[in-house]
């Protein structure tokens, strides 16, 4: 059986991918060098998310460990629009593997200005819309309000014919309407799902992290990850990349029979570099879930 | 040295060796105690002979992530020695139980696996790259920072470069590295005064560094946070070039998490894991690292 899977459009030689912001193949190429080219773990590249302005990050400490998972702060460093652009883009097309793009804006038209630049760009296959950042007109954040999520994918949608991705927060209690509310709007694929909120203390009770709070990963946040994405494919009719937790090939079968197209990894990348290399391996020797 | 020959290294731009991608297992060949610390070797059969001041991201293949405790995300320790033997690359590792990463690590039996990553991050530069009047090499170490420093000096050794080392000690028990420094000329110092001079070793960088000495050195310096701090102070105010081996709180170790973010000069964060661990001291404000405390 193939493992090819199509990605509204895209075609995906399998079903894994990273999530946004858990593997820099930048970076991972100074570490170990065009091995990472030739043996590319994942079958497309999400980029850490990028911003219309650059970004330094937030203050240190940014990580927390705890049993079966991790809490980060790092606040979304990035080179910004125009650096992402000219240097980090050039880099990422040299990967052997189709690109999609994360990007976040605190207003329709900036987040205008970003799809329009980065949709325009060849090297790029689709656009992950990260939408757990406030409007700064209304106040609210994006992704957790579904008028809000279908207005900004209505002033989208006209702007490329590039798939969208909106990746939904799971710090909500109905992720699925805002995914029906998205799709609506005219999003091609839901991705899901971000991290949980949480706020680690320091032995004396003060917040560890610098920014104060975080978001949790890890393989405590699965059977979070397969409630959601079975709600939001409930819901919807569009492809969904399912994330959160996945370790192992059992694990990303759960979450494609719960209903995604894909699978992400994230944190599991972390301790293992080619962990998604091993995931693929391992689902490829597992039978379909039970029905 | 016998047998096959280690990997046949890819260095990158710094000078840095390349990892193999992916992690891999070693095998414990010994778990000694050394004062208060463990030294724990492994033979990493596929692995290249890393530089000095690189480091591995480590692993227990037992009691890692077992039953949903802790430890869940690999650690980061930088290599004590490495050396060529004949099923591959014997490393070792200078660590202290004190979290419970280090205490899976600390229990290591021979014949057990140890997951590894590495080598990671850039090595300690060479000292006619950090001052072109260098003599030689100045190292300071402080407790369990001391590991990178004894690679580094025998990677000078076999240079022909000389060094010398000043190595400092919270007191007894945590003198455990100095066994690294076997054979070698080194000035001592203790903050209970149980061996060398009693108090810091940084009074004994502050007294070789007076008048032309400043000139002519090239500082490299591991050890706790406030004495790297102590270390760049005074090098800065003598106008002495130095590198500092530092640690961060890391998930992953090659740039995917930018967790170990360590705050720049001229402003921004570096990655520790792929700008460091060893840093120009001139780039960094202060050697003060956030989040150390969390093991």
């Amino acid at each position: 059986m193939s493992e090819a899977v199509d990605l509204c459009g895209i075609r995906l030689a399998h079903p894994l991918i990273n999530a946004s912001g858990t593997f820099d193949a930048i970076a991972a190429r100074r570490a170990f060098g065009d091995a990472v080219l030739e043996r590319f773990p994942f079958s497309a590249y999400v980029s850490k998310t990028i911003t219309p302005q650059s970004r330094a990050g937030n203050a240190p400490p940014r990580l927390w460990e705890e049993p079966a998972a991790m809490v980060n702060s790092i606040g979304l460093p990035n080179k910004g629009l125009e650096g992402f652009l000219s240097i980090d883009l050039p880099q990422l097309a040299e990967l052997p593997v189709p690109l999609i793009v994360s990007v976040m804006a605190t207003s329709a038209e900036e987040f205008t200005a970003m799809v329009e630049a980065v949709a325009g760009r060849d090297e790029v296959a689709a656009i992950e819309l990260n939408v757990s950042c406030p409007n700064v007109h209304s106040g609210l954040i994006v992704g957790e309000q579904p008028e809000e999520s279908r207005a900004l994918m209505e002033a989208l949608r006209p702007l490329t014919d590039k798939p969208l991705i909106v990746k939904l927060t799971p710090n909500i209690a109905d992720p699925a309407a805002v995914a029906v509310a998205a799709v609506a709007g005219g999003a091609d694929a839901i991705s899901l799902i971000n991290t949980i909120k949480a706020a680690p203390l320091a032995p004396g009770g003060e917040p560890w992290l610098g920014a104060g709070s975080g978001g949790l990963s890890g393989p405590a946040v699965r059977t979070i990850a397969l409630k959601q994405v079975a709600d939001v494919a409930a819901a919807v009719a569009v492809p969904i990349v399912g994330m959160g937790g996945v370790e192992s090939g059992s694990h990303a079968r759960d979450l494609l029979a719960a209903g995604a197209r894909a699978v992400a990894v994230g944190t599991a990348s972390f301790r293992d570099p080619l962990a998604a290399e091993r995931i693929r391996a391992e689902l490829g020797a597992l039978e379909p879930a039970p029905a | 040295m016998s047998g096959l020959p280690a990997q046949a290294e890819e260095v990158g731009a710094d000078g840095r060796v390349l990892a193999p991608f992916g992690r891999r297992r070693s095998e414990v060949v010994a778990n000694e105690a050394t004062g208060g610390y463990r030294l724990v070797s492994v033979v990493d059969p596929e692995g290249p002979l890393p530089r000095a001041g690189q480091f591995y991201m480590l692993t227990g293949e037992r009691g890692w992530g077992g039953g949903g405790a802790r430890p869940y995300l690999p650690r980061a320790f930088s290599v004590a020695d490495a050396t060529e033997v004949d099923r591959g690359v014997r490393l070792s590792f200078l660590l202290e139980d004190v979290g419970p990463g280090t205490h899976e690590l600390a229990r290591l039996e021979a014949g057990e696996g140890l997951l590894l990553t590495g080598p990671l991050g850039r090595p300690f530069s060479a000292p006619g790259e950090l001052n072109p009047d260098a003599a030689g090499a100045i190292l300071v170490g402080g407790g369990i920072g001391l590991a990178p420093l004894a690679l580094w000096r025998r990677e000078l050794a076999s240079r022909g470069i000389p060094e010398r080392s000043l190595l400092g000690f919270r007191d007894r028990r945590h003198s455990g590295g100095l066994d690294l420094f076997r054979c070698s000329e080194v000035r001592l110092a203790s903050e209970d005064g149980h061996a060398g001079h009693r108090g810091y070793v940084t009074d004994l960088l502050a007294v070789m560094l007076e008048g032309d000495a400043a000139r002519s050195a090239a500082v490299y310096a591991c050890g706790p946070p406030a004495m790297l701090e102590a270390v760049r102070a005074l090098c800065e105010e003598r106008g002495v070039e130095a590198e500092l081996a530092m640690e961060s709180p890391m998930a992953c170790g090659y740039g995917a998490c930018f967790g170990c973010a360590m705050p720049l000069r001229e402003g921004g964060y570096m990655r520790l894991c792929v700008d460091g661990p060893v840093v120009r001291a001139a780039a960094v404000e202060t050697a003060l690292v956030e989040g150390a405390g969390h093991r």
